[in-house]
């Protein structure tokens, strides 16, 4: 399904623009929760869809902003390849717009890279209802200032993306995933060791005393390295959707109504109550569950937190670490540089942007 | 307006004996970066060694409206170095210390001065090391690869420098001091971090990197395939990567290079061969031998007439060494050379191969071509002899040239030596109005003076209406206050 809406998304910027109306971007609505409320006039980039540009051989592939996620990885498995950032995919409605917006990255980032790392380029409407593109479909472009990464994450405060050109990857020959019994200093011990040593990971993630693993790179590679892992522990093979429910946040922990999301460096002492988290990326990304907030405990640790309740929520308290003063201040400096009359997604970010 | 010289007696009080240069014969060696095309002798050369100093000159230089130019090692092949001559050079070269290595989270805090190199070096026995690899790496520094967001023979796999930083602390010229980025593997808020990275000295002055070190892979391979025709190897390209390998590194000389390159350090290359490939491919011992013989019979099946794998390490670091001498050894074919870096989608390789050859006829010039292969990233080098009249811009114009047909096919003026001034007319043909006004408004959230590295990078829009490669907006000129330089 391709459509191009790119005209009337203008216009209605356009028209923002002169009135100085507020909008609230979305597209598909499964990340409404990942943000403050915007109480603001809608404009949906939902059917702004289609790959518009897809050469296998070329590891790159365009899309529109609304296209949904499900299509988009359908057709690159198709070819034996894959979004290596392995996206959440929060609802059927889950488009690579609100992916690319929230820079949402899954199971695979700690051994692939992040949405950003994939990011080649951007076409979006700035604030002042000017199409720009920036990046391009090349895997090295340092023409201009990178403002097509700068799109990652910043949620529809800087610009509504219309188009998106991503580095793909080829799938593993071979992927594996086990489980095994362990503790959790153990385990932490263990994955480092094995990065280190190369052992191709693709995934982990422990929970209640339970070290889950995924390997993937050729055949040969990964039974190798499931011998050197077998030498020392038991392994229980599992299946594979095992990962769909981390990466897309349907695993029973995420239910839990005090979820933090905090982000470290893989050996950062652990703190909070460690029999209540759910620990992925080797250790550097941790769900905990408390109730008082973390920012401060975070911060201590080098890290940055943020509330994740799986749910909308219309409160208006920031969900994102505080930002230093000097940091804030440019990127107050950066939303007047591309959204002057501040309509696109006031608030959504931090209350100021 | 102050005159030169109370700016530089105000300088002399910030910074000891021997570390502010304002004689001619001193400023002399500063003149240029590795584009010596451009040449200017900036007001003053300040290398500071500590960030006291540092805050202390870029302080000055804001109060009395003097530009300031960031130099690291002055390897940049853009002029992106090259001083103002109303400015202060300011160079980074004394901070160039390895602040700490955290070998469980394979990191290392750098100063900007520490070469390249010298990261993996100084990792090298915790198994580790930092992957961006440009061809300079003797040499550039770290703070100057970040600024350009530099890459090498191994980016196709293991990416670009922006792929491989987690952390900057930067000083804003009106005198922040602001941490970018964090440890951890995301971070709260816009990505600053992606917009520092190759933004070329025009919106902060980096003053410590954190950057990501990796495992040094169990073993890594490399495969020279040689090539009858040059096309049939550009094809080769694609075909290596559509079949789902990923190399290390792939790239590609043709015969000029080839013999240029052997001449020099006998690097066991075929002198009848049209073009070859460098292949390299690293890992697991039982994932590299999986591959390898993957990519063998794809590039036997794509016509390569002969392959060679490097049978031990000392052959492989020959091989390699043919590539990572191919500059200067092309330099020693002609006075002068100039290096073009176009990137294009793999599958115009060969397309723009020919262009380049038909353009070099027209021009009667040389063009020799050696690049990276497996991104798209092109490399040729024009020769020519500056002493001729007229020859350099001759030279320009052909290089003008290729990179117009570069964006023609989808790609890019520049991969990875920066716009700085020698592409800046370019640019207006990459970019419209819209968005270098856009770009012109990052520019001023960070420096709004617009001090740092003035009339880089990013041309005005006037520039581009006189270039005639732009077409302006509606007829006007948008936001004509921000045409200063
Ligand atoms: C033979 C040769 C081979 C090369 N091969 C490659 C290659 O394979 N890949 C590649 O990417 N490049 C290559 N280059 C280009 C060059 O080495 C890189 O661009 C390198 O990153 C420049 O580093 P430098 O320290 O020399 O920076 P400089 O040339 O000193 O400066 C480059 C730019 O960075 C800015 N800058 C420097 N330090 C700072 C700082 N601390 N804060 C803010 N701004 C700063 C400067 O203002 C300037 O705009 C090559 C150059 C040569 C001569």
């Amino acid at each position: 399904m391709s459509n191009d809406i790119s005209n009337n998304l203008l216009k209605q910027i356009s028209i923002a623009f002169n009135d100085k109306t507020p909008l609230r971007i979305s597209a598909g609505n499964s990340k409404t929760f990942y943000g403050n409320h915007v109480n603001a006039q809608a404009i949906n980039t939902l059917e702004h869809k289609g790959i518009t540009e897809y050469q296998p051989s070329e590891l790159v592939v365009t899309v529109r902003s609304g296209t949904l996620l499900s299509e988009l990885e359908s057709e690159l498995k198709a070819n034996k390849q894959m979004l290596a950032f392995e996206p959440p995919q929060h609802s059927e409605e889950t488009t690579i717009g609100g992916i690319v917006a929230c820079g949402l990255s899954g199971p695979r980032r700690a051994a692939c890279g992040s949405v950003r790392d994939f990011v080649l380029g951007t076409t979006i409407i700035n604030g002042r209802a000017e199409k720009c593109r920036f990046g391009g479909q090349v895997m090295k472009n340092v023409a201009g200032y990178d403002a097509a990464r700068l799109m990652v994450g910043a949620q529809g405060t800087l610009g509504v993306l219309l188009d998106i050109s991503l580095k793909i990857l080829p799938v593993n020959e071979s992927e594996i995933s086990l489980k095994i019994n362990t503790e959790l200093s153990h385990a932490i011990k263990n994955l480092q060791q094995w990065t280190q040593q190369g052992l191709p990971v693709t995934a982990s993630c422990f929970f209640k005393n339970t070290l889950y693993l995924r390997l993937g790179s050729t055949h040969s590679a990964v039974k190798q390295s499931l011998n050197t892992i077998n030498n020392n522990f038991d392994t229980e093979e599992i299946d594979e959707a095992f990962w769909l429910s981390i990466k897309n946040q349907t695993h029973d922990f995420f239910t839990n109504a005090n979820l933090w999301r905090c982000s470290h460096q893989m050996a950062t002492r652990f703190y909070g109550d460690t029999d209540k988290q759910l620990l992925e990326w080797n250790g550097a990304l941790r769900w905990i569950n408390s109730e008082k907030d973390l920012y401060a405990t975070a911060d201590k640790h080098n890290g940055h937190a943020q509330r994740y309740p799986l749910t909308n929520s219309d409160e208006t308290t920031d969900i994102f670490q505080p930002l230093q003063p000097g940091v804030l201040k440019i990127h107050k400096r950066l939303k007047q540089a591309f959204d002057p009359e501040n309509i696109l997604n006031p608030g959504r970010l931090y209350a100021d942007l | 307006m102050n005159d030169k010289k109370s700016i530089i007696n105000k300088l002399s009080k910030l910074l000891p004996d021997g570390q502010l240069l304002y004689r001619l014969e001193d400023l002399k060696p500063y003149e240029c970066d590795a584009l010596s095309a451009y040449q200017a002798v900036p007001l003053a050369v300040a290398i500071p060694d500590n960030i006291e100093q540092l805050k202390s000159i870029l302080s000055l230089c804001y109060e009395n409206n003097i530009p300031v130019v960031a130099r690291g090692a002055g390897t940049g092949l853009s002029g992106g170095a090259l001083p103002h001559k109303d400015g202060v050079l300011l160079s980074l070269a004394k901070f160039n210390k390895i602040i700490t290595i955290d070998s469980k989270n394979h990191t290392a805090v750098v100063q900007p001065g520490v070469r390249n190199l010298a990261i993996s070096e100084a990792v090298k026995e915790l198994g580790l090391y930092y992957a961006p690899d440009p061809s300079s790496q003797i040499a550039c520094s770290i703070g100057g690869n970040v600024a350009e967001n530099a890459g090498g023979v191994h980016c196709l796999k293991y990416g670009l420098t922006v792929h491989n930083i987690i952390k900057l602390k930067v000083l804003t010229m009106d005198g922040d001091e602001l941490t970018i980025g964090c440890d951890a593997l995301d971070s709260p808020g816009y990505d600053l971090l992606a917009l520092l990275t190759g933004s070329e000295g025009m919106l902060a002055i980096i003053t410590e990197i954190t950057v990501k070190l990796l495992p040094i892979p169990a073993v890594a391979k490399v495969m020279l395939a040689s090539f009858d025709d040059i096309a049939v190897a550009g094809q080769a390209v694609s075909d290596v990567i559509a079949q789902g390998i990923i190399p290390a590194g792939l790239e590609l000389m043709d015969n000029a290079a080839i013999k240029a390159a052997d001449d020099f350090v006998h690097a066991g290359y075929p002198h009848d061969a049209a073009a070859i490939l460098l292949c390299e491919i690293d890992g697991s011992v039982e994932e590299v031998n999986d591959q390898l013989r993957l990519a063998e019979k794809i590039l036997k099946q794509s016509g390569a007439t002969k392959i060679q794998i490097a049978k031990d390490e000392e052959q492989r670091a020959q091989f390699w060494a043919g590539r990572k001498a191919a500059f200067p050894a092309v330099g020693r074919l002609s006075p002068d050379y100039y290096c073009m870096d176009g990137t294009i989608p793999r599958h115009q390789i060969s397309n723009v191969l020919k262009r380049i050859s038909e353009l070099s006829a027209e021009y009667k010039q040389t063009v020799v071509n050696v690049f990276h292969a497996g991104d798209g990233n092109l490399h040729p080098l024009i020769l020519f002899d500056a002493n001729n009249d007229g020859e350099l811009e001759r030279t320009e114009e052909l290089g003008g040239k290729i990179l117009d047909f570069c964006v023609e096919v989808g790609g890019t003026i520049t991969g990875e030596h920066g716009v700085g001034i020698e592409k800046i007319n370019q640019m207006c043909g990459q970019f419209n109005s819209d968005e270098i006004t856009q770009f012109h408004s990052i520019k001023i959230a960070f420096d709004e003076k617009q001090l740092l590295n003035p009339g880089k990078n990013i041309p005005t829009l006037q520039r581009c209406a006189e270039f005639g490669a732009m077409h302006v907006h509606h007829g006007n000129l948008p936001h004509p206050e921000l045409e200063r330089f």
